[in-house]
């Protein structure tokens, strides 16, 4: 496993502290292995038919499980190496080169790229097993697991690209598999119009991924990577932040930040463990990705960079107050994820004194989020596919192992030492504090916000009183759904602490990629970390008082204001239709209108007006050879005195 | 040389056609046509890799673009006449009149028919009117230009009067293709005449020599070269001297139409390139803007007119005139890149001309071919291949990509923006924009129309022909997606031999 063949492509130019990409030689270049497996195994599924349909749950666990092995592997392999030699550039082949625009289809392996790696194969393979009972009774289980599949491939496409178009398919499968995963249950017109929802505002950032990629070519003639990021030190700030800014719209697309945030609680038409899959180890994330990846681009676009820090912002704060109103025990878990993306969109924006905690949070946000989902799976399979958390209460018994797993779960997002969320969101909230007050106190209340939303949902659902379905018979689930709740509840506990203590932690792990920087806070540390606790049992106190003290009726009460509008989603579904779709339908209706009347209007009259001239010249041909011989005389005639004409001036 | 070889087999033939019996006379003919044409190919192949001569003291130039075009006719002559021989879709004989002198609808034709009497003097005709056709671009003299014009278009003023079937309009195309071939071939002769008068010799190399030394009454030549351009605008088919074409490709049998259509063209343009080239280059600011309105009004007349015509004939027919307009606009830029893409426009289009053509002989009702459009409404139903064939050759001529038409076009359409011939580039991509509404209305109509209720059939022709289609098709394909190796060719031909 010695890497014998060290070649070192020039890359001085990179922002500082930014290390050299070797090429890949030995076990690093069969990197190519982790995406086809899945798609591989997508391929099978979809195209195999009906013959696999009693062993297709087995085939797509296989090849994410697969893909999961190998990159521990390659994850092994690489911390053979020395810290700041662990990137490598695995070339595949030459897409297509055309007038000095040459793409090659080659990946990126470095320490930022195997950290989403693993835990989107990790994750992923948990609830691919997870999915073999929850979709036990669904008839087209094999072609499920061929989407899922379709989507681990997509999403690995998407964090191994060495090159932003490349990335950009990635990106585009993750769209798509998203698409058909949440439309997964078509019959459903809410899941139907959820899926469509969702791919059309994912379009609104794909053009700014476009339109990035576009700029990208003008400024640097290329989109890899590794001359972009070169050549961003000699760029004009203007088009760096018109990248950044366009990137992040595409953010903002994928990981349903503000102001594209509303298909996100939509999708939760989807089966329970595409949310989960969607919210914790993808889709969301790539977003977060992204801007992490481009840092080279938003550690010179000052702009950009406080753009991202205010779209996280929001974000976050929108998606608590969300969580707070919801009822649906998925949708209150949506709210969550998007204020939880808020916290890493927050971090990534603050440059190098984010990005590691940004990606360390989305990680341990992976394992507690999918914890979460699963377990919130888990609880409606078990009471008859129901989502009101009004018609839950009590469960605790009912469901042991769910309601354990759900609980450390509940403790990390919350943030409770020595809990996962804990550490890394604890660490947003300083860095947050070290560029901003306002920013630090909105990173501080979102979270005591995120206390009083989680701590409802604890409530309503395990703890009160039953008020149950006269038919609902809880019961815990199967082994292999309870199986992965173990697995990423064991996570949710150690996850954080791992991830920061063992080995050097992730923030030295990534530091090559992303950079350190400090800054100095305001307060010592530990008075923010007093004051964060503080402002959680505050929350959580607060929730408890709510809906444990009183009773919960079964029927939502109207509430104050802030409460209805944050029921409708904050009324992020009024705002699109009065901003964007209906001039949008006025602006089609009348292109349609300026189409049929002025553009047909003239094409058809071109058309008429030259068959009618067709018809007329038609009659010239009269069949008689003697008007005929006439023609050619006249036109004889003309040639010659034309001819002649001609030379006489 | 090739022409003679072609040229003895036509008075072999002629011998053949004395001395043979009759039932061995039509294998006969077909084969000795065939064998003559590959010997003939043959031997342009061995003459392409010498040097270029000029022969027989001095008439004849054995060039580059010579070779070409006569490699081109003799390859899609060799074709024709496999198309002239399909004996199996029309009952009991080919798609000539078995006796040509007798009247239509009388006793002796019902005879004749009965006794499966089969034509076979076409055969010779052919080669005489290929042999012409060989010469005719190879011409290095106007008087060596006229006989070979006289040689190709007499034997086919016959070859059109002959169809089995309507025989009164093959009859009355014959006459009127006579009769202004006539008149057409008499400006040519009185054209020659006067630049005789001027130059004092009738040597293509002479003129130009004469023209370099400015010997004084310019009137003479010009009308002279006005003249001479009448008679060869007319046998490619250029408004305002189109009249013939689309009654005569209508009247004519199909298959002589496609010969007709594919290596007149060729033999025409080669003679209007030589003659315009070598003789008249130094007078081509005088001639071009009259070449001009020439192109511009044949590729605007022929593409209006096209638009409203119901017969598939004389569609194809006012299509070619129209091509003709599209070849012209490369012409008036007198440069090697011009030369070089209308050679490579020539070929790829009598390909796919004598590719349509074929496949209009197949579609047949109980009156013989079925040429009204209305009656190819959903042909892809029925037969979905041939219409697919049909609308590839369509779509070729179209100038769609990945179809040979659409290099062509570029490379005519190249040729003339470089030489500076802009309006004429807009008019033809204009034109060519409107030219597909008509073509591809045909594909809509056989493929998505409700099949006619008393539709044509198709009817199942011998291995030749399909053979014959099907190298067309592929042919125009192969060279729409690899059109580099004839390019190539074309571009090593494209020099005149002075």
């Amino acid at each position: 496993m010695t890497l014998t063949n060290v070649v070192t492509l020039g890359l001085a130019a990179q922002t500082e502290g930014a290390q050299e990409v070797h090429e890949a030689s030995g076990l690093i270049s069969t990197t190519w292995l982790l995406i086809a497996l899945p798609l591989l195994g997508a391929a099978v599924l979809l195209l195999g038919g009906r013959r696999l349909d009693r062993s297709g749950h087995l085939i797509g666990c296989a090849a994410v499980i697969g893909a999961f092995a190998w990159a521990v592997v390659l994850f092994v392999d690489m911390l053979s190496h020395d810290a700041h030699e662990r990137a490598f550039s695995v070339p595949l082949w030459e897409w297509f080169n055309a007038g000095g625009y040459e793409v090659r289809l080659d990946l990126l392996l470095d320490q930022l790229s195997i950290a989403f790696v693993l835990l989107i194969t990790g994750v992923g393979s948990l609830i691919h097993v997870y999915s073999i009972g929850y979709m036990e009774h669904d008839e087209r289980r094999r072609r499920f697991f061929g989407y899922l599949n379709l989507f681990v491939a997509a999403m690995l496409l998407l964090v191994l690209a060495a090159d932003y178009l490349v990335l950009f398919i990635g990106w585009e499968g993750v769209g798509l598999a998203s698409y058909l995963l949440i439309g997964f249950w078509q019959y459903k017109p809410s899941a139907a119009i959820a899926a469509k929802k969702a791919f059309v505002v994912n379009r609104v950032g794909d053009m700014g991924m476009v339109l990035a990629l576009a700029s990208m070519l003008v400024v640097f003639g290329s989109t890899s990577f590794e001359i972009v990021f070169a050549g961003a030190d000699g760029a004009q700030t203007g088009w760096l932040n018109t990248i950044g800014l366009l990137l992040l719209l595409a953010a903002c697309g994928k990981s349903a930040q503000f102001p594209l945030q509303s298909w996100l609680l939509d999708a939760m038409e989807g089966p329970t463990p595409v949310s989960a899959l969607i919210h914790a180890a993808t889709m969301v994330t790539a977003g977060v990705y992204l801007v992490v990846r481009s840092a080279a681009i938003y550690d010179l676009a000052p702009e950009a960079r406080t753009a991202v820090i205010l779209v996280g912002t929001i974000t976050l704060l929108m998606g608590a107050i969300i969580g707070c109103a919801k009822d649906d025990i998925k949708k209150a878990l949506a709210g969550s994820t998007m204020s939880q993306i808020g916290y890493m969109m927050l971090a990534a924006g603050l440059g190098p004194a984010g990005y590691a905690f940004a990606i360390f949070h989305l990680i341990t946000h992976g394992f507690f989020k999918a914890n979460l989902f699963l377990g919130a799976g888990s609880v409606m399979h078990g009471m008859n596919d129901e989502v009101n958390m009004r018609r839950f209460g009590a469960l605790r018994s009912a469901m042991p192992a769910t309601f354990l797993t759900f609980a450390v779960g509940y403790l990390a997002i919350i943030g409770i030492p020595p809990f996962a969320g804990f550490f890394s969101k604890d660490r947003i909230i300083e860095a947050a504090f070290g560029d901003n007050v306002l920013i630090g106190l909105c990173a501080m209340i979102g979270a005591g916000v995120t206390a009083f939303y989680m701590t409802r949902v604890m409530l309503l659902t395990f703890f009160t009183s039953k008020r149950w379905e006269d038919d609902a018979h809880p019961h815990e689930s199967p082994r292999v759904m309870t199986w992965p709740l173990w697995a990423l509840g064991f996570l949710s506990v150690a996850g954080g602490l791992g991830l920061l203590y063992i080995g050097g932690g992730i923030v030295d792990w990534l530091e090559p990629v992303t950079g350190e920087e400090h800054h100095d806070l305001p307060l010592p540390v530990a008075v923010l970390i007093a004051l964060t606790m503080t402002v959680v049992v505050l929350g959580a106190g607060v929730a408890w008082f709510m809906y444990q003290r009183r009773p919960v009726p079964v029927q939502a009460p109207a509430g104050n204001p802030l409460t209805v509008a944050a029921r409708k989603d904050l009324y992020g579904d009024a705002f699109n239709e009065a901003v964007l779709m209906r001039p949008g339908q006025y602006l089609t209706r009348s292109l349609v209108y300026v189409e049929n009347r002025g553009v047909d209007g003239a094409v058809i009259g071109a058309a008429t007006a030259v068959g009618g001239l067709s018809a007329r010249w038609r009659r010239w041909q009269t069949g008689f050879v003697r008007s005929y011989a006439l023609t050619m005389l006249a036109g004889a005639g003309l040639i010659v005195v034309a001819m002649l004409l001609v030379r006489v001036p | 040389m090739p022409m003679i070889i072609v040229l003895s087999a036509g008075v072999i033939g002629v011998l053949v056609e004395a001395f043979m019996p009759r039932r061995y006379r039509h294998v006969t003919q077909v084969a000795l046509a065939l064998v003559a044409f590959v010997a003939a190919f043959v031997q342009i192949l061995r003459l392409a890799g010498e040097t270029e001569l000029i022969a027989v003291s001095g008439s004849v130039a054995i060039d580059g673009p010579a070779l070409f075009l006569q490699g081109a006719i003799v390859v899609l002559a060799f074709v024709s006449v496999l198309f002239f021989a399909e004996r199996k879709i029309e009952a009991g004989g080919n798609a000539f009149a078995p006796s040509a002198s007798s009247l239509p609808g009388s006793e002796e034709e019902r005879i004749l028919v009965r006794d499966r009497v089969l034509q076979t003097e076409v055969y010779p005709l052919t080669m005489f009117s290929v042999g012409g056709m060989m010469l005719f671009p190879a011409a290095n003299d106007l008087l060596v230009m006229f006989i070979a014009l006289e040689v190709l278009s007499l034997p086919l003023y016959l070859l059109c009067g002959m169809a089995r079937r309507r025989r009164l309009l093959s009859q009355e195309a014959a006459l009127k293709y006579f009769l202004l071939g006539a008149f057409a071939s008499a400006f040519f002769l009185f054209g020659a005449a006067f630049v005789y008068g001027y130059a004092g010799s009738v040597r293509l190399s002479e003129i130009d020599a004469a023209l370099t030394a400015r010997v004084g009454q310019e009137g003479l030549l010009l009308a002279g070269v006005g003249l001479m351009a009448v008679g060869l605008l007319f046998k490619i088919g250029a408004v305002p001297f189109h009249a013939w074409t689309p009654d005569v490709y209508q009247g004519a049998p199909t298959q002589v139409t496609g010969f007709m259509a594919a290596c007149t063209k060729l033999a025409a343009f080669g003679a209007l390139l030589r003659l315009f080239y070598v003789a008249l280059g130094g007078l081509r600011t005088d001639w071009q803007p009259m070449m001009w309105a020439v192109a511009i009004a044949t590729m605007v007349v022929g593409i209006v007119v096209a638009l409203t015509q119901t017969d598939v004939k004389r569609m194809l027919a006012y299509s070619s005139i129209a091509h003709a307009g599209f070849i012209l606009t490369a012409f008036v830029a007198v440069d090697e890149l011009a030369l070089s893409s209308i050679l490579f426009y020539l070929a790829t289009y009598g390909i796919m001309t004598l590719g349509a053509f074929a496949v209009v002989t197949l579609v047949r009702d109980a009156g013989g071919e079925a040429t009204h459009l209305s009656k190819w409404a959903g042909l892809g139903k029925r037969s979905p291949i041939l219409a697919a064939t049909f609308g590839l050759f369509l779509l070729a001529m179209a100038g769609i990509p990945l179809t040979s038409g659409f290099v062509g076009k570029l490379t005519v359409f190249n040729a003339a923006f470089q030489g500076g011939a802009m309006p004429l580039v807009i008019v033809g991509v204009l034109t060519s924009a409107v030219a597909a509404f008509f073509y591809v209305r045909v594909i809509v109509l056989m493929f998505f129309s409700e099949p006619a209720a008393e539709g044509p059939t198709v009817a199942v022709p011998s291995p030749w022909t399909t053979v014959g289609i099907a190298v067309g098709a592929a042919a125009t394909i192969v060279l729409g997606i690899l059109p580099g190796p004839l390019l190539d060719l074309a571009e090593n031909a494209a020099v005149f031999i002075r």
